[in-house]
């Protein structure tokens, strides 16, 4: 039978299927951060269990981390209990940290890639649900709950039902300055944040091989805002090249065998899915999200739309709160709409090429006045790298503020975040109200946008500049 | 787990879509090392006004609702981030059972494991109910799990579907760990031939 990536990587991890329960599937690959975690680690003390594989494990600290005065100890009480927390966890339990204080540091699913921790084919779970990102590398990759956490580290496997799959087909070109952030919101926008659901979604097309790895990994990124329960790329001499040298990746002998393995995962010519959606990349113009959802998204050269635009009741009913929290006027042009502040980082944007493309609109320029900007690389990695490019002084000679990595203004558990009626451009992943702060008000853009906006203190196209 | 037990209970009724776990638990309260007492935050941006007293204009502060156990709610419930302490906060609250037309997957999963039961109705019915509970705010239903029964005074009631391997731990209030374990041997056959096939992943 001809089988997709998906179907591939399932039968490959399938442990038992028992009549009347739903399959076992086993675990590679499994991801920490200090949010998900504890709860987990509770239970399995309460109930007198160990972690099975504790070299499966990679751990980080992320989402409470400072991005400022990194010296200093945590102000807020809780969140440095809970810092202090997974690092007496991952010690009693032998696990890999890379803690605040480590040079390997940043937010997990920017962390794992480039240590090569995940491979093609692998089952990759972490109680996050962005974990959908290690798709880019053609892993069956997805967040899971805390308790499911507890049940990974015991048994090292997962009762699973298994998904639909969707092929989302991207022919064309992107034109310079639309991105894989683009083609994600699109995607969201045309298929809607429940389009995916119960589903794995597998991109491919001449668009999609591309993409840098970054890019597929921003694309796989946002597979869970359309409801895919995980995004998938086929693995190929991209793939390969980036993986190549890497600390877990293997080598000699071992790296022939593996790839030999990648190889035969790319789904077989013939393979049906159950649903396709097929989308045409020179269509695709710079995206920015007008409402409290990643689907009320559209073009730059759009407007707001009214309530009365939309047909479905529902919909029209979301487009009208969202326009009350957002503080705009149905059909004001997007690029009429000014930013108060601008962030560039998040484990969607937060990657080497995202701040050399928002480098290069940036080069030379001011942030607008009463504009403030903020770039936080997603790990040690890219910030050092960033660093050794001069990018860093293009961003601090423009105004902008260089910050230590986390996941700082993506989810504002760290204390930067937005204060009510405050407007961003950021390159995070969700829109929903309050997520970057209490009455905060998110656009969501890809880096180049957002680099564009600090300029001009409102949206512009990006590829009139 | 606490085994899932045949109820009758007030529904209250919350007529929003889309409704992502920021909502259910805003991240401020994330930052606990238990799993416990986090109902006291359910829907905290929503719930509580500014100066921290309870918003009159939101659904579940009507004193019609008080005590409900039944969640009935819009389309896609529970989209967003995978934080089990959306559900832990729900149980916490005091609903044990939730009905829409669809929910998020990982949300979906976490609520099995919470002795939550998601029910799932297609949107014709769940508007029904919804019009049944705003003409009778404080109306109660039946949720009979067994029988897979929802019962309600002007007869919309309806056969639900759910897998019948979660019913029964719900039924059970058995613990996936436990049951997983039954399996030890296939896992430990798979782990060797993990092993033998992928020996990179073992070093
Ligand atoms: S950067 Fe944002 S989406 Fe990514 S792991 Fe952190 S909080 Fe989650």
């Amino acid at each position: 039978m001809k089988k997709t990536m998906y179907e591939k990587i399932w039968d490959s991890h399938l442990v038992v299927e028992a009549p009347g329960q739903a399959p076992l599937i086993y675990v590679d690959r499994h991801l920490m951060h200090e949010v998900t975690s504890p709860q987990a680690f509770e239970g399995l003390r309460v109930a007198n269990r160990k972690v099975r594989n504790p070299h499966s494990i990679l751990a980080t600290m992320d989402h409470c981390v400072p991005t400022k005065n990194r010296d200093l100890p945590i102000a807020d009480p809780i969140a440095k209990k809970q810092i202090e927390t997974m690092a007496d966890n991952c010690k009693s339990n032998g696990l890999n940290l890379y803690d605040m204080k480590n040079p390997n540091n940043g937010v997990i699913h920017v962390v794992v890639p480039e240590h090569g921790f995940v491979h093609p084919g692998m089952v990759v779970v972490c109680g996050d649900s962005h974990t959908a990102t290690h798709g880019a590398f053609g892993a069956l990759a997805f967040g899971i709950g805390t308790s499911e956490v507890e049940h990974v580290m015991a048994t090292q496997t997962l009762p699973q039902q298994k998904s639909k799959t969707m092929l989302i087909q991207i022919d064309g070109e992107l034109s310079k300055y639309t991105s894989a952030k683009d083609i994600a919101l699109t995607i969201t926008g045309k298929i809607g944040t429940a389009g995916g659901t119960g589903h794995v979604m597998e991109y491919a097309g001449k668009a999609i091989s591309k993409l840098s790895m970054e890019g597929r990994m921003t694309l796989c990124n946002m597979a869970i805002e359309a409801g895919a329960r995980a995004g998938l790329v086929a693995p190929d001499q991209k793939t390969y090249d980036y993986l190549k040298g890497r600390e877990f990746t293997p080598v000699g002998d071992n790296w022939n065998k593996a790839l030999a393995y990648w190889q035969s995962l790319v789904t077989d010519e013939g393979a049906q899915y159950d649903t396709v959606v097929v989308l045409n990349a020179d269509e695709i113009e710079p995206q920015v999200t007008w409402g409290t959802s990643p689907e009320q998204v559209t073009g730059v050269t759009g407007l707001v739309p009214a309530p009365n635009d939309f047909d479905d009741d529902i919909k029209s009913e979301a487009c009208a709160n969202a326009l009350e929290y957002m503080g705009l006027t149905a059909h004001t042009n997007i690029t009429d709409i000014p930013v108060d502040l601008i962030f560039i980082g998040s484990c969607t944007n937060g990657r080497i090429e995202d701040f050399r493309i928002a480098a290069e609109v940036t080069k030379g320029t001011k942030v607008a006045d009463n504009v403030m900007a903020i770039a936080v690389p997603g790990s040690y990695h890219v910030k050092e790298q960033a660093e050794q490019e001069g990018l860093d002084k293009i961003f601090i000679d423009a105004g902008w503020e260089w910050r230590e990595p986390g996941c700082s203004m993506c989810l504002a558990m760290n204390g930067d975040e937005l204060t009510v009626g405050q407007r961003s451009a950021s390159t995070s992943n969700r829109n929903f109200e309050g997520r970057q702060g209490k009455g905060g008000r998110t656009h969501l853009v890809s880096p180049a946008m957002a680099a564009a906006a600090a300029v001009a203190g409102h949206f512009v196209d990006i590829r009139n500049l | 787990m606490e085994p899932y037990k045949k109820h009758q209970s007030i529904a209250a009724l919350m007529k929003r879509s889309n409704v992502d776990t920021d909502q259910i638990i805003p991240k401020q309260f994330l930052k606990k090392v238990e799993r416990t007492g986090f109902g006291k935050h359910l829907f905290h941006d929503w719930r509580f006004n500014d100066d921290g007293s309870d918003n009159a204009n939101f659904e579940l502060n009507k004193p019609t609702f008080t005590g409900a156990k039944i969640l009935l709610v819009g389309d896609n419930f529970g989209c967003g981030s995978s934080r089990e302490h959306a559900p832990w906060a729900i149980a916490d609250y005091g609903f044990n059972t939730i009905i829409s037309s669809s929910y998020a997957d990982i949300f979906y999963n976490n609520c099995f494991k919470n002795s939550i039961l998601p029910i799932k109705v297609d949107k014709q019915k769940l508007a029904e109910l919804m019009d049944e509970v705003a003409a009778n705010e404080g109306v109660t239903f039946v949720v009979d799990l067994e029988n897979q029964q929802l019962i309600t005074p002007a007869g919309n009631g309806l056969t639900f579907d759910i897998d019948p391997f979660r019913k029964e731990n719900l039924l059970a209030g058995f613990d996936d760990i436990g049951l997983t374990l039954k399996h030890i041997d296939k896992i430990d056959q798979y782990e060797e031939k993990h092993k033998q096939a992928y020996p990179w992943l073992w070093n």
